[in-house]
């Protein structure tokens, strides 16, 4: 058997931390990972955030970010160890054997330079091609990628193509210089997933057609599962599986493996309307100042005590619109809200503060979404203090509860949002919104931010605390796995306006219509094979193609 | 305090004494700040640590005086400027709209005029004293604090926990002192370090041109005019306001350098 491409030996990457009030010191992120990568194949990495996936692909350049050091072990490429590489050859290597696809393709590519002369740049520097055949180069694979017009697509700017098209200009960029090794770093978590279905098939196809290797970061691991050949498992910088696709989807030896591949089992039996709803949206039109189109038009939706309604769409569906209209951020322009049997102001300013109180809103982002110079005692206690006027020890008392309803407990009473991790940050975000004993809580994309396996947890509490405190539920979201988590009635929204609307069963059953079709068919699915039976039966492209 | 690094206690020292000598001046100085007691422009020696200035008065004792005088008007300046500066530019961030507009326009006016023309202008027609010199200062100075308060706070009232106390129904005066303003303190902190300098320098200009502290009243800006001509005979006695302005202002912001490290650390601003 020939040298593997990549071979990676007990990898050690350590980083400096300079905690304040401490004097600076080392840890290890990473504690000896060894793999080897074949030409031509696929390894997917996989784990939650903080697992050290992205550092150990940054290292197969050779690459460190930050302050992050590569303290020990051997990565060879082609034949050399090139921990051990000088400088200018490790340069030599960047750019031409090894190259990167990174998340987030908007904020990587230059919006002052045409994509065209991006996508070559490291090629012609290289001197791998002539400034010519590097642009036909990347014509062929712009067409190969699936890219509307590749003959001028490189003429365009960046902000000029949409996201999943600039995520597949990325992928070009990195194939230009026929590279033998792409890192790819979360390729299509920051896409819809019916666009992501489209990026996943032109990297696949990419891949196999140039015959490259490639390495696949995710926390994805229904992704993973259609795109590599191997798989490794990694939790907080170890290695906890590593095994062919097949092996670690339909026999996975290891605890952690059996609970990502058996993430999102969360089984809610569907509750019928029982009662006057708590919310009546009642045909709501709205737009933002300056633009000539509806955002919103004609939307009209129910939801009962103590139920969930799911509203679903892709990114520019309008579903946090309807959220802004909702909680009075934005006035409509027609259409009624009525909200335990008032009709709503449409202006914030002219609600109660029983309207205010009653009605809660958790983010996405806890991070943006809590002070980060209060604690979460302040921070959970301000509504207490504001809507009921409890003081002192009895406020406290309450936060406590608040704290232990959200499994978190006394201890968290004085700590800072930055001393939280995402899942303690948006149970308190949640413990917030419960504590002004709420009749509806709108959830925007709670669980998007988040690990699958602390998501889980996070609905599992959503819907623990719908039953003891009888609240419902507006969730917003684009993952139809959650949807099916925890909804009693659905909402999926195309282009602003309503396109499904019904229990839970009847709009996850067919007949479908076809956007409905799209977005439940492109939900990756843990299975082999997937990808090429859903693009095979496709009827309709996502509206961000 | 062994956490605080070398220069911010280099900064913090210097500091220390220039506001003790202030504080405690008439305890401090050997003699009184009128008091004549030798002859014009006497060299260092052991009954005079600095020498004697224009008209025999000692010089240590009116470096002293001047330093309080300068010192006290430069804190009231700035802290005046800070106040009336920053609560307009949260309020005009948070308010938006017309508001806003309104205030930043006036500002912008204020500002398209020098600011020493403008002070001059106005203190020569106004009776120059200690709180009409403060208000003046404080004021011209408040529209520098307003552009970066509003700068600042425009950042941080479109953040999501900002959005949700509106939510929740807070009134603008909550918004402003407990959302904004404990995440806007770190550039303001910044900020005031220089501001306090500006105002030594202006004051002492305003001084210089004898439209600042009036005599017999010592401060560093007067003491300089009055020993100028002396220069030219090789005294160094204009020189020594000179030196303490430049050491205040650079030991002051040693300070602020740190408490901005400090007030910007990862663990939410606690330090």
């Amino acid at each position: 058997m020939s040298e593997p491409l990549l071979k990676v030996r007990d990898l050690k990457i350590g980083a400096t931390i300079f905690p304040p009030g401490e004097k600076p010191r080392d840890i290890e992120i990473v504690h000896g990972v060894s793999f080897d990568l074949e030409r031509g194949k696929v390894l997917g990495l996989i784990g939650e955030s903080g697992a050290g996936k992205s550092t150990i692909g940054l290292a197969s350049m050779a690459y460190g970010r930050g302050g992050v050091k590569l303290t020990g072990g051997e990565v060879w490429v082609n034949g050399r160890d090139i921990l051990q590489s000088k400088l200018g050859d490790i340069r030599a290597l960047r750019g031409a054997e090894v190259t990167y696809v990174s998340q987030s393709a908007a904020a990587s590519f230059n919006p002052a330079k045409k994509i065209m002369e991006q996508v070559i740049e490291a090629a012609v520097e290289q001197k791998k091609f002539s400034r010519n055949e590097a642009e036909a180069r990347a014509r062929t694979l712009f067409a190969k990628l699936g890219l509307p017009d590749p003959d001028n697509i490189g003429d365009r700017y960046p902000h000029q193509v949409s996201g999943g098209q600039l995520q597949r200009c990325m992928t070009a960029l990195a194939l230009c210089p026929e590279p033998d090794l792409v890192v790819f770093d979360e390729p299509t978590t920051a896409l819809d997933v019916t666009t992501q279905i489209d990026v996943l098939m032109a990297i696949k196809e990419a891949i196999k057609d140039t015959g490259v290797a490639a390495l696949y970061i995710t926390h994805d691991l229904a992704v993973v599962a259609q795109v590599s050949d191997d798989i490794m498992v990694l939790r907080m910088g170890d290695m906890v599986e590593y095994g062919s696709v097949d092996q670690i989807i339909n026999n996975p030896q290891e605890e952690y493996t059996k609970a990502l591949v058996s993430v999102r089992s969360i089984e809610h039996e569907e509750k019928t309307p029982n009662s006057d709803p708590v919310l009546k949206v009642d045909g709501i039109s709205a737009r933002y100042k300056g633009l000539t189109h509806d955002v919103l038009s004609n939307v009209s939706v129910e939801l009962h005590p103590g139920q969930t309604l799911a509203v679903v769409g892709e990114s520019g569906s309008g579903k946090s619109t309807l959220a802004r209209v909702i909680t009075g951020l934005l006035p409509p322009r027609a259409g009624e809200i009525s909200f335990a049997g008032r009709t709503l102001s449409p202006e914030l300013a002219g609600r109660s503060r029983d309207d205010l109180r009653e009605l809660q809103m958790i983010y996405q982002m806890a991070d943006t979404a809590m002070n980060p110079r209060q604690t979460v005692g302040t921070i959970i206690g301000r509504p207490l203090e504001f809507y009921f006027g409890l003081r002192g020890a009895e406020k406290r008392k309450r936060v406590i509860e608040l704290l232990d309803e959200i499994e978190l407990g006394e201890k968290f009473l004085d700590r800072y949002p930055a001393e939280l991790s995402g899942g303690q940050k948006q149970r308190v975000c949640i413990a917030r919104a419960l504590a002004a004993k709420p009749k509806l809580i709108i959830c925007d994309e709670v669980t998007s931010a988040l690990d699958p396996l602390v998501a889980d947890g996070i609905l599992k509490l959503l819907l623990n605390l719908q039953k003891a405190e009888d609240v419902a539920y507006l969730f917003i979201t684009h993952d139809l796995a959650t949807v099916r988590a925890i909804s009693d009635t659905i909402a999926v929204m195309y282009q602003g306006n309503l396109q499904r609307y019904g229990s839970k069963s009847e709009v996850l059953s067919p007949p479908f219509d076809d956007y409905t079709d799209l977005l439940l068919s492109s939900v990756p699915e843990m299975r082999l094979g997937w990808l090429e039976s859903v693009v095979a039966n496709r009827k309709m492209e996502s509206a961000g193609n | 305090m062994k956490n605080i690094p070398i220069s911010a206690q280099i900064g913090l020292f210097f500091t220390g004494i220039y506001f003790f000598m202030a504080i405690f001046a008439p305890l401090i100085a050997p003699y009184g700040v009128g008091e004549i007691v030798g002859d014009v422009w006497e060299p260092a020696s052991s009954s005079y640590l600095l020498g004697t200035d224009n008209i025999g008065r000692d010089l240590l004792s009116r470096m002293i005086y001047g330093g309080r005088t300068t010192i006290f008007i430069a804190t009231a300046g700035t802290l005046l400027s800070f106040v009336i500066g920053s609560i307009l530019g949260f309020f005009a961030a948070v308010v938006g709209g017309w508001a806003d507009q309104l205030l930043s326009r006036f500002v912008d006016l204020i500002m398209s005029i020098p600011t020493l023309i403008f002070a001059l202008v106005v203190l020569s027609v106004m009776p120059v004293t200690i709180p009409i010199l403060i208000v003046v200062m404080g004021l011209l100075d408040s529209t520098r604090v307003y552009r970066l308060a509003r700068a600042v706070a425009v950042d941080i009232s479109v953040m999501e926990y900002v959005e949700a106390a509106r939510l929740r129904g807070e009134k603008t005066g909550w918004i402003i002192f407990r959302e904004i303003l404990p995440n806007a303190l770190s550039p303001l902190i910044a900020e005031m370090g220089l501001r306090f300098i500006f105002m030594v320098l202006f004051v002492s200009t305003l001084s210089f041109l004898g439209l600042g502290v009036q005599p017999p009243e010592a401060d560093w800006g007067g003491i300089v005019k009055e020993n100028k001509e002396g220069i030219v005979y090789g005294i160094p006695a204009a020189l020594i306001p000179a030196f303490a302005i430049a050491t205040l202002a650079i030991s002051v912001n040693l300070v602020a350098d740190w408490v901005l490290n400090r007030t910007t650390s990862l663990k939410g601003g606690r330090g």
